[in-house]
């Protein structure tokens, strides 16, 4: 569904990925794993086109969409929770949810909109608060709930669970299990490799801009260097 | 008392087209970080086309219309060929940039329309409403009126449509617009657009009052942005406000000391607010920005 070939990206003249070539088939949760800075976010980024791409391709559904406007892409059908939640801090929890959908039709908005409040409930009740005044959960349930607005066939997760209470990671990660059950087809980014590799089914080992491991979810798990939890090579 | 209450009203009038230039920076601000200083050429361009336009025999309203139409095409070139062309180039960059425009639009106008100064007439003519004691002329209640009405439009469209909601998004988190599926190229050129059609409503109802001529924009976009400091860079009650509030000052200023003072008051409003309170009256502490 998504092929990533060669893919070399960076910011000005300093370059950070070096030629990474990454695979998500239809219907998979492909798990990300690297350590700090080692460019998974700058790989979601160019994904979604708001990073430009220097050189390599990048293919969804067999159509290439390395050149194309960001504004296509999620038309297209791929959306992205972005690191940081990125929430339009003084719209309110609705409007988030309504620019969510910015690229579809008017008429069936109103279904995935009762969709996603009855996925998280707690969002419904604060549907006229600034989103800039939610707790920490709430945003990042409120930023995978802006994503699936779009009716994303393909959705880039970077770090949901980043700074949330256990509780709630777990909620998350559920949720996620859920999307993939419901047929979409997921790339996620997680620091917290043994809770991602726990519901992917395939995962990609990132080190420095070039990808270092690729392999079934169960054979990462039982590689020494995941165990030890260090993911620097 | 009389004397308070007229210059307060002349203040109010020039203070609604300061706040109404004030409010298009805001809106550029807003949508693409860029302070847009040929602004006044907006409010210069709204003016001159009608007049011109009039005098070739367009009848008033058309040649209003249609001067609004030439402004929002200026404004829409400005952002394409000039803002979208550098982006990526840093704060100061841009504002060269912008002023680089200001200075070719006067160029312009010089050559196209000429060097001198010409009225409009006022909507509802001269002679002027008496009320305690102070004298209004029925073309500052138009103004007045105009700058309303903007107002409420601009707010009815930004708050009740989903395109304006898509600014305001725009405006909030430019990342998180694209991320959506929001075309920013799109949104950000709409408030050029929309912060052009403003500037050329203002130029035109004011010119009755204040004449208009090739080089009315320097200095309009001078107070405009001292006007949208006082309020608070980026507050859109801000700039309306500190409009006004400039407007007043400056009235008082040329009453009470000596009109040579006026056009100085914008430059100490500007240094006040930058020594004493950056953020400005209505403005953020630190804006924060991604
Ligand atoms: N805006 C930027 N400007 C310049 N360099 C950047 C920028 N963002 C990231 N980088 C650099 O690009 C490289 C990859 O960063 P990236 O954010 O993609 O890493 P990451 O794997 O997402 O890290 P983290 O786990 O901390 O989120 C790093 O060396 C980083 O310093
Ligand atoms: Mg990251």
């Amino acid at each position: 569904m998504l092929s990533i070939e060669n893919l070399r990206s960076g910011y000005g003249r300093i370059e950070a990925l070096h030629g990474v070539s990454v695979q998500v088939h239809a219907g998979e949760i492909v798990a990300l794993l690297g350590a700090n800075g080692a460019g998974k976010t700058t790989l979601l980024r160019a994904i979604s086109g708001v990073q430009p791409a220097s050189a390599g391709e990048i293919r969804f559904e067999d159509k290439r969409i390395d050149r194309m406007p960001a504004h296509r892409r999620v038309a297209l059908g791929i959306a992205q929770v972005p690191e940081g939640r990125q929430l339009f801090t003084p719209l309110s929890v609705e409007d988030n949810l309504r620019l969510g959908a910015w690229t579809r039709r008017a008429s069936d908005i109103a279904a995935d909109l009762a969709r996603v409040f009855a996925m998280f409930p707690m969002l419904d009740a604060l549907r006229h608060t600034a989103a800039g005044a939610l707790s920490g959960g709430q945003q990042q349930m409120l930023a995978i709930g802006r994503a699936l607005m779009a009716k994303p066939r393909l959705m880039l997760l970077d770090e949901p669970s980043m700074g949330l209470a256990p509780i709630l990671v777990d909620q998350i990660l559920t949720t996620i299990g859920e999307l993939k059950r419901s047929g979409m087809t997921i790339l996620l980014v997680e620091q917290n490799a043994h809770a991602a590799l726990a519901i992917a089914d395939r995962g990609y080992v990132i080190a420095t801009g070039r990808i270092s491991a690729g392999a079934t979810a169960a054979d990462l798990l039982a590689d020494p260097r995941i165990k030890s939890g260090y993911l620097g090579a | 008392m009389a004397e308070l209450l007229q210059f307060t009203f002349s203040g109010l009038t020039v203070g609604a087209v300061y706040a109404l230039v004030a409010l298009g920076f805001t809106l550029i601000y807003n949508a693409s970080d860029v302070i847009n200083f040929s602004q006044g050429e907006f409010v210069m361009l709204g003016g001159m086309v009608t007049v011109f336009l009039a005098l070739g025999g367009v009848p008033l309203p058309l040649a209003a219309l249609l001067a609004i139409a030439t402004a929002t095409l200026v404004g829409l070139a400005l952002h394409r060929f000039a803002i979208e062309t550098a982006r990526g180039a840093n704060a100061v960059t841009l504002i060269m940039i912008t002023i680089g425009a200001s200075i070719f639009l006067r160029g312009v106008a010089q050559v196209v329309f000429d060097k001198r100064y010409h009225s409009l007439p006022p909507l509802f003519g001269d002679d002027p409403i008496r009320f305690g004691g102070a004298a209004i002329l029925p073309q500052s209640l138009v103004v007045f009126a105009g700058a309303v009405v903007i107002l409420v439009l601009l707010w009815g469209f930004i708050d009740r449509t989903l395109f304006g909601k898509a600014v305001l998004a725009t405006a909030a988190n430019k990342l998180a617009a694209r991320l959506v599926g929001i075309d920013t190229r799109r949104t950000v050129g709409f408030s050029f657009a929309v912060s052009a059609a403003i500037g050329a409503i203002a130029g035109f109802l004011i010119t009755p009052i204040t004449l208009t001529s090739y080089n009315i924009g320097t200095l309009l976009a001078l107070k405009g942005f001292a006007a949208a400091m006082l309020g608070g860079i980026g507050s859109a009650f801000g700039a309306v406000i500190g409009g006004l509030l400039l407007g007043i000052l400056e009235a008082f200023a040329a009453g009470y000391l000596s009109s040579q003072y006026k056009d100085a008051v914008a430059f100490i409003v500007i240094l006040v607010v930058l020594l004493a309170r950056p953020q400005g009256l209505f403005g953020r502490a630190k804006v924060e920005r991604v």
